[in-house]
């Protein structure tokens, strides 16, 4: 079998250890992971869902809910598809992602900030088109 | 500390704690494995940065469409285009699809081709099945005269959901090309790495729509 004289080759040169093969155990610890991550991540979901049509909830705060679940089911994904978490060889992936999240949210509230202040100072559209003409 | 050991992290630490913890030689062989990240884990990071730029990108298109949502110039909103039952399909295709796109990468790393070759097989499905719905839903709206060019409000629609679609089909694209090279080159660690890469990048698919389904459709039905 070339493939296996490959793979025991480029395991000394590319990988740690137990990087790339896995057992049966580690591979059923996995599935479980994802498992649990897809049951966390549905029920999130259907929470969204059932939230936007209920009347069960106060309606001024359905919107914050609905954004508070959606953060809630990025985190799942991050932690249990994406593998981010706080082990050592994950600093520098959770080091970038608060860089990301950060630029995420100075582009998003920045930009509603500005615009609605914009929004707001803006001179009715009536009188805009009055001074045209 | 020259760029690469910043990169890899080299003096966190847990290294530190690890190697007192092993004073035998085979384990400081290990750890010296370990000093050195190993490729995966590079290859991994600077993937990561990528999704991460895609991901600012993306929050460029979801603040215009927050800007925006409102300007229809007096033609359809939201409430009466967006149909949550497709929403809640295609919601479902990519999370599962993300699921199977795990259990593909466990698959390969136990080298069990039937696992491999099936969950990425589902993985195409689901993704096929969420660009027709998606594509169908498109085509919905533009027979209705709700295209791109109707409105300020539809054109950020289209612009956000539109790049998340062909991120989709990017990543179609790229899940056959993954099939071929391990039917073709066999599970070599390059090709793990490019699958790694591979599945990073379809979850972080599956995070943005989090966002789509939640601020462009839900909140787009409640206002």
């Amino acid at each position: 079998m070339s493939h296996a004289e490959q793979d025991e080759d480029s395991h000394y040169v590319d990988t740690a250890p137990g990087d790339e093969s896995l057992d049966g155990y580690e591979a059923a610890e996995e599935i479980r992971t994802y498992l649990v991550g897809l049951g966390l991540a549905t029920l999130l979901t259907l929470v969204s869902f059932f939230i936007n049509r209920t009347a069960l909830v106060w309606e001024p705060s359905i919107p914050v809910a609905l954004a508070v679940l959606a953060i809630a089911q990025m985190g799942v994904h991050l932690v249990f598809f994406l593998h981010i978490t706080t082990g050592p060889d994950n600093v520098n992936n959770v080091l970038a992602l608060a860089f990301g999240v950060l630029i995420v949210l100075l582009v998003i509230v920045g930009s509603l900030w500005i615009m609605a202040h914009m929004n707001h100072n803006m001179m009715p559209i009536d009188q805009i088109m009055q001074m045209q003409s | 500390m020259s760029a690469f050991d910043a990169a890899v992290g080299r003096d966190g630490p847990n290294h530190v704690e690890r190697a007192q913890g092993s004073p035998d030689i085979q384990h400081s062989a290990k750890h010296a494995a370990y000093a050195l990240a190993s490729k995966r884990i590079i290859a991994g990071y600077g993937f990561w940065i990528f999704l991460l730029s895609d991901i600012v990108m993306f929050s460029a298109f979801f603040a215009t469409y927050a800007v925006l949502v409102d300007a229809t110039a007096g033609g359809p909103s939201g409430q009466g285009l967006f149909d949550l039952g497709n929403v809640g399909i295609e919601t479902a295709c990519l999370l599962l699809s993300s699921f199977t796109c795990g259990l593909a990468g466990i698959g390969a790393r136990t080298r069990n081709g039937f696992w491999f070759y099936g969950a990425m097989a589902a993985t195409f499905m689901l993704g096929a099945a969420f660009l027709s719905i998606e594509i169908r839903e498109f085509m919905g709206m533009i027979a209705l005269g709700a295209g791109p060019t109707r409105s300020a409000f539809l054109s950020a629609f289209f612009t956000l959901v539109g790049c998340h679609g062909l991120h989709v089909a990017i990543g179609l694209l790229w899940l056959l090309t993954m099939m071929a090279q391990v039917f073709a080159k066999g599970y070599r660690a390059d090709i793990l790495r490019r699958l790694l890469c591979f599945s990073l990048f379809w979850h972080a698919l599956d995070i943005i729509w989090v966002g789509l389904f939640t601020m462009v459709y839900l909140m787009g039905v409640t206002q």
